[in-house]
């Protein structure tokens, strides 16, 4: 019974550690399949960390840090939009930079604010993290392990935001391929000028884009802040951002593959983590920064091989101008 | 009972001094015209009369400076495609506005889906399309992927978009240029069966003999104005170009019989593969020899660019033999300096891409390829001197206009900018010719020029060979031609036994009956 605990428990961090990606890579997929590419993921996510960690710790209330997040991220969202969509700018670029911007400003803000350099005061009052629901029974249930121990670690013991993630998926489907947006959101990253020309507005449905992917960010980074850990720390999301695009690159711009590229890098995520200091047979002890890195070497890895042929949507990358 | 006076139907569509400027570019100048309802209306003119700007303000893509645009006689304001759509206009864009990897009935009701939710509007959009394929004989596989239909059914597609926005008015922008001549064919039965529907058709095209077989009337612009609106069954194929150039041209290209002599260059099984590995060029195998003029014909995108590519040297193919003076290019893996040197020239099909620098001056565009040749070197610098004096030259000899060597290529032409290239390549005295597009973008004025240089290239024993999407040019020059279809040479004819419809056919894919 020792392996299956550790295997539900594995899966349960698994779930915990993929939600902050797949808020990002659907937020990055309403982005680029727009046509505006995302780079500034990993930004807007650290400004709505720090924002909610800020908030809640001023105010003490988690939904109003959740409010300053969203607010932060899609405020960011905006900025590349109005650099990308109305100037025509470089996407790459203003991702870069709205990136480097936040990595630099929010520990600043932090240090002029809290004086704790750079990081938030620690959110342990009441009501100011998203901790876990406490579902029915659960503690009753872990006594019996299965499916007592499903039902309380893999089911249930999450925080509100995990199970938005997962209801995230099925909508953003819907809204893909069963909307009015979402069949316009898929036509403008194609072809503009097919979207033009049917008498749509091409800078407002990019600018719906990139706001849809500015709120998400928004939860993604209030997660990281104020229910994965206490506070906000610097650089806190590590990479996350990059990481979501690879996922959502790997699942071909689409939602439920990309959930399922989420959970993969997930779990080498936490695989690594329980890794850690294990003595494995043969091997021995695996250096501890090997096994941080596994979970970007199997990215690289599969970026490189097992895409096959990921087809990015045509107009990616490309500014619209009316005139060719 | 007092009759009414009987009201004369409105025009469908009439403009009202229409006037455009970009910057110093006078685009549009007072332009006004009528399109009779249930009528054919020609636009004709040379590149950059203004036609497309017309055609842009029409359909709110911009707005004029001054005039007025009416539909059935009412004044309406087009100031964007959403406005022009809601007065009936529709447009068949020359470049198609697909999306690609969205099915038929998908383009079909983006921008009019008819509510939040598709299901609704995909439902009642496959009943009207049905209702109008019966109507008009416009039968389209509604849940193919567009990218998978043939470019006849994509712009089929495109008119049913039109139609479906229950467009009154349909423009249509150089809709032949992609299609084989019945495709063209079965696009003007489509035109005349909406016609007497009563719908009315503006045909924007540079292709005369389109004009002459399908229009009722007919409008010519020329740098920005209209010079002439005719009933077309009281002008002519001469009257028309007249009027379109400014003066008399030729529209035959004036030539004697060819001598051919011996083979200069020859192909045998060629095969060539693009980059996903999928072959694009099917054993080619033939000669071309001194004296002649060889056409490739075929609908763009049937394997002529890649073929062409690989006699020069800038694409690799993956079997085969390119024997050019006793030497196989192929099996030496010459490049194309080296294939030059032996004599092979080439004007690339994308001037602008492959064969010239647009930032580059002019005189500096007229030595690339041939920027090592003594003539153009000092001891270790280029000699500017000598250089300036080649271009100022060739500029002479070939009438490219303004002779202005250190003006940068972008700032010319079109037409004179492939009047330099065929300058350079010409004047480095090749034995043979390849020629990409020897007219595209190119005024009718300057494809007299042209076409006269190359007979004469022709009869002083030059071996030529010349792809172009343009029948008529191929028609025009050859003295033999070759058809591809999906990547095999299908097909040769001599000129004296080529049509328009067979070559239309071979184009298509289908067989010589006799075979050569």
């Amino acid at each position: 019974m020792e392996t299956y605990t550790l295997i539900v428990l594995l899966l349960a961090a698994t779930i915990r550690v993929a939600t902050p990606l797949l808020l990002a890579a659907i937020a990055g997929m309403f982005s680029e399949r727009s046509g505006i590419i995302d780079l500034g993921l990993e930004g807007k996510m650290l400004g709505a960390a720090f924002a909610a960690a800020s908030v809640s710790a001023v105010t003490g209330s988690a939904w109003l840090g959740l409010g300053a997040g969203i607010l932060t991220a899609v405020a960011l969202a905006l900025l590349i939009g109005f650099a990308c969509i109305t100037h025509r700018g470089n996407q790459v670029v203003a991702g870069m930079a709205v990136t480097i911007m936040v990595s630099g400003l929010g520990p600043t803000l932090g240090l002029a604010w809290f004086n704790l350099g750079g990081q938030t005061p620690q959110l342990d009052g009441p009501g100011q993290r998203f901790t876990e629901l406490a579902w029915p029974w659960a503690e009753q249930a872990r006594a019996l392990p299965f499916p007592g121990l499903l039902y309380a670690e893999l089911l249930g013991g999450h925080n509100l935001i995990v199970y938005l993630a997962a209801a995230l998926v099925p909508f953003s489907a819907w809204v893909l391929y069963r909307t009015r947006f979402g069949l316009r959101l898929r036509a403008v990253g194609e072809n503009p000028h097919a979207v033009d020309t049917a008498g749509i507005s091409v800078n407002a449905l990019r600018y719906q884009a990139v706001a849809i992917s500015g709120v998400l960010c928004g939860v993604a980074g209030t997660y990281l802040s104020t229910a994965a850990s206490a506070g906000f720390v610097r650089d806190m999301t590590a990479g996350k951002g990059y990481l979501a695009l690879a996922a959502l690159i790997f699942g071909k711009w689409r939602p439920w593959p990309t959930l399922g590229a989420c959970l993969l890098f997930a779990f080498t995520d936490a695989l690594a983590t329980r890794l850690q200091g294990v003595a494995l047979p043969i091997v021995g002890v695996i250096p501890v920064q090997f096994i941080l890195a596994l979970p970007y070497v199997l990215t690289v890895l599969l970026l490189a091989g097992f895409v096959g042929k990921a087809v990015a949507p045509k107009a990616i990358g490309v500014p619209y101008a009316k005139e060719k | 009972m007092t009759a009414p006076s009987p009201d004369p139907a409105p025009p469908a569509l009439e403009l009202r001094g229409i006037d455009k400027r970009f910057g110093a570019v006078h685009a549009n100048r007072a332009i006004s015209f009528a399109v009779v309802g249930g009528s054919i209306h020609g636009l004709i003119g040379e590149n950059g009369a203004g036609k497309s700007t017309l055609m842009n303000i029409i359909y709110g893509f911009h707005r004029a400076d001054a005039g007025e645009i009416r539909v059935q006689g009412r004044p309406v304001e087009i100031h964007s495609p959403q406005q022009a759509i809601a007065a009936g206009i529709g447009m068949v864009h020359q470049h198609f506005m697909l999306v690609e990897n969205f099915t038929v009935l998908e383009n079909v009701v983006l921008g009019v889906e008819g509510g939040r939710l598709l299901a609704g509007g995909l439902a009642h959009a496959r009943a009207e399309l049905g209702r109008l394929a019966r109507d008009y004989g416009l039968e389209v596989p509604l849940d193919a992927v567009v990218s998978d239909l043939p470019v006849g059914l994509q712009q089929r597609v495109e008119i049913l978009k039109a139609l479906y926005r229950r467009a009154e008015i349909l423009i249509l922008d150089e809709p032949t240029a992609v299609l084989t001549p019945q495709e063209a064919d079965q696009l003007f039965r489509m035109l005349a069966r909406l016609r007497e529907q009563g719908k009315s058709v503006i045909l924007v095209t540079h292709k005369l003999r389109e004009i002459m077989a399908v229009t009722d009337h007919v409008t010519v612009m020329r740098q920005g104005a209209v010079v002439a609106e005719v009933a077309t069954r009281d002008t002519s194929l001469r009257g028309l170009a007249e009027k379109m150039v400014g003066r008399a041209v030729l529209l035959q290209v004036e030539k004697g019989p060819a001598r051919p002599g011996a083979p200069l260059l020859s192909v045998k099984d060629l095969e060539v593969r693009d980059g996903l590995g999928m072959a694009r060029v099917k054993g080619a195998t033939f000669d071309l020899l001194a004296g002649e003029i060889v056409g490739l014909a075929g609908v763009a995108g049937n394997g002529q660019s890649e073929l062409l590519e690989t006699l020069a040297g800038i694409r690799a193919p993956s079997r085969g033999e390119i024997r050019l003076q006793g030497r196989d290019l192929v099996r030496e893996g010459l490049d194309p300096r080296a294939r030059r040197r032996l004599g092979l020239a080439h004007v690339p099909e994308d001037r602008l891409h492959v064969g010239m620098v647009a930032r580059f001056p002019a005189q500096a565009n007229a030595i690339l390829g041939y920027h090592d040749s003594p003539a153009y070197n000092g001891g270790v610098l280029l000699d500017r001197g000598a250089i300036l004096a080649g271009c100022e030259q060739k500029m002479a000899a070939y009438d490219v206009r303004p002779p202005n060597p250190q003006l940068r290529l972008s700032a010319f032409s079109g037409g004179n900018q492939q009047k330099l290239v065929l300058a350079r390549e010409i004047d480095a005295d090749p034995r043979v010719l390849l020629i990409g597009q020897p007219t595209r973008g190119v005024d009718i004025g300057a494809i007299e020029f042209i076409h006269k240089k190359l007979v004469a290239l022709r009869d002083a024993g030059k071996a030529l060979l010349i792809v172009s999407v343009e029948l008529d040019e191929i028609l025009g020059l050859a003295d033999r031609i070759l058809v591809m279809n999906g990547g095999e040479i299908i097909g040769e004819l001599a000129r004296a036994e080529a049509t328009e419809e067979r070559i239309g056919l071979m184009m298509a894919g289908v067989k010589a009956e006799g075979g050569v």
